[in-house]
């Protein structure tokens, strides 16, 4: 059979099904949009994992004189050379425990101002608000109690911090946008497969005059179905390509440029164009196959053949 | 050519069958009427030869084929063997003449030089020729069966299924569509015509076959339509 031939099939029988075929292209693209968002939003949760679980696990603060006056722990005063060198080399006596690091208040300080910059809060702390603290990287992050139970309560140590805890409800929250994401695009699926579902009937009907004249002179049932495929399956790209813009805007707008998360947030390592772009192929293969999928389906129950 | 061994044929809901133990043989290169009152069970014969529908009981042979052993995949190859004509002529209305038999050809393949070839050379043997590149609507129905016929021949079938081919066309437009299917038959083509139309069946002295509520009640050769007409 002639490529010519079905392809002028094809362009008319889209035409003729405009707003169906709209509807669909958005609808796929939406789906996918949400189905590649999920991906990358993923993804960038483990990579801020690798990232930070690497970077921190425990940390023991200890009192300063602010601490001294304020904090219940702290009444004792604050901690004192004697009680930080035994808590260090307590430390380091514990198996489980791979690296110490000593942060001294005016590290913290330094810290504190890069990571703030130049706002109205960071113009106002002193090196002597910060805490001293020791920076404890476990050989097993999930042993985090061992070293709380034997440093919290101890004189000089105003209290200690799984900082996985602070992480994990950014995490907890993101996994939870990703579900929500992955539901919603769930049902956008769901809504998009129903509109192939239905434009494949619509144009099936409108077309059973050709169809069954197909039918009388011997077209095999591929060639009477394979304009609606390649119907959906078009319809489909379209709306896989619509999905990758909408990615790779969504990454520009929402980390590079407009909301700036890049700059705001300037510790968190966002994925790069590389991830987005990766997803893409995946994106359009699913966008192609799901509709023809759909309407190869679709025309066992409308299209006598 | 054609084969019914005690065929039988009932649809779902209906209480009676549409057919009834029908036994009849056609060989290759004959003319048969194929007559009887609506409901009589003529269409459905024909839906059985098409492969449409199949037999409840009973063997269909097409082509020297066991209609009920055919997989559906391969019924479209055996349709090309085929040639069909309807009283409602079911041509494309928004493709020429020409566009319209060649359709025939566009769905199963032939090369375009092929195409080009076959298409003029059919449309001059239904008398057409000149009129390629008018659309259906513009011509009489007369003309527009015999885009039709052109069309189921151009493949060059075995076998030509009329179904009441003149049903809409006037007797003097009648007797010309007769003709031409009478030349097709003399090229070898085994022709098989459902029809209501008395005149031309007692003029052409052509085998007849009648049903008559779903039963085969005369099987005659250079028959007439019948005595109660």
């Amino acid at each position: 059979m002639r490529a010519q031939f079905v392809l002028s099939e094809i362009v008319v029988g889209l035409r003729r099904n405009l707003t169906m075929t709209f509807a669909v292209i958005v609808s796929v693209a939406l789906s996918l949009a949400l189905f590649g968002g999920a991906l990358l939003m993923r993804e960038q949760v483990s990579t801020m994992k690798d990232y930070w679980y690497d970077k921190v696990n425990v940390s023991i603060f200890l009192c300063n004189k602010a601490d001294a006056a304020t904090a219940a722990k702290c009444a004792k005063g604050a901690v004192t050379a004697q009680q930080k060198e035994q808590i260090e080399s307590d430390l380091r006596k514990m198996d489980i425990v791979e690296t110490v690091q000593h942060e001294s208040a005016d590290q913290a300080f330094k810290h504190y101002k890069e990571q703030y910059g130049d706002t109205a809060i960071a113009s106002v702390v002193t090196p002597d608000q910060m805490q001293e603290s020791f920076r404890v990287k476990l050989k097993d992050p999930e042993k985090y109690k061992v070293v709380a139970t034997a440093f919290a309560g101890r004189d000089g140590v105003e209290s200690v911090q799984d900082q996985r805890n602070i992480l994990q409800n950014l995490f907890d929250l993101m996994n939870g946008m990703n579900i929500a994401a992955l539901g919603v695009m769930g049902l956008m699926l769901v809504i998009a497969l129903m509109l192939i579902v239905n434009t494949v009937r619509v144009s099936a009907f409108s077309r059973r005059r050709e169809t069954g004249i197909m039918r009388l002179v011997g077209a095999s049932s591929f060639y009477i179905q394979m304009p609606f495929i390649m119907e959906a399956a078009f319809a489909g790209l379209l709306g896989g390509a619509v999905a990758c813009v909408l990615l790779l805007v969504g990454r520009y707008f929402l980390i590079d440029h407009g909301i700036a998360l890049a700059e705001k947030m300037q510790l968190v390592n966002f994925i790069g164009w590389d991830a987005v772009l990766a997803k893409l192929p995946l994106v359009i293969a699913i966008g192609l196959l799901m509709p023809a999928v759909a309407a190869f389906i679709a025309l066992r129950k409308y299209l006598k053949v | 050519m054609i084969r019914f061994d005690n065929v039988s044929k009932s649809y779902p809901k209906q209480n009676r069958p549409a057919l009834r133990d029908v036994s009849l043989e056609i060989e290759k290169g004959e003319f048969v009427f194929l007559v009887g009152s609506s409901g009589s069970g003529k269409s459905t014969f024909l839906r059985l030869l098409l492969r449409e529908e199949r037999a409840s009981q009973g063997q269909v042979h097409v082509l020297g084929k066991d209609l009920a052993r055919l997989s559906n995949w391969k019924v479209p190859h055996m349709r090309r063997q085929l040639g069909t004509v309807f009283q409602d002529f079911r041509l494309l209305p928004n493709k020429t003449v020409a566009e319209n038999v060649a359709f025939a050809q566009e769905v199963i393949g032939k090369p375009r030089g092929e195409i080009r070839k076959a298409v003029p050379q059919v449309l001059d043997l239904v008398g057409l020729g000149g009129k390629e590149d008018r659309m259906p609507g513009e011509l009489s129905g007369g003309e527009q069966q015999r885009v039709a016929i052109a069309r189921a021949f151009v493949n060059r079938p075995m076998l030509l299924i009329a179904d009441e081919p003149t049903g809409n066309l006037d007797p003097q437009t009648s007797v010309g569509i007769m003709k031409l299917l009478d030349r097709i038959n003399r090229t070898g083509t085994t022709v098989v015509m459902a029809t209501h139309d008395q005149n031309i069946v007692d003029q052409m002295r052509k085998r007849v076959i009648e049903l008559e509520k779903g039963r085969l009640v005369r099987d005659q050769a250079r028959g007439v339509y019948g005595y109660q007409h």
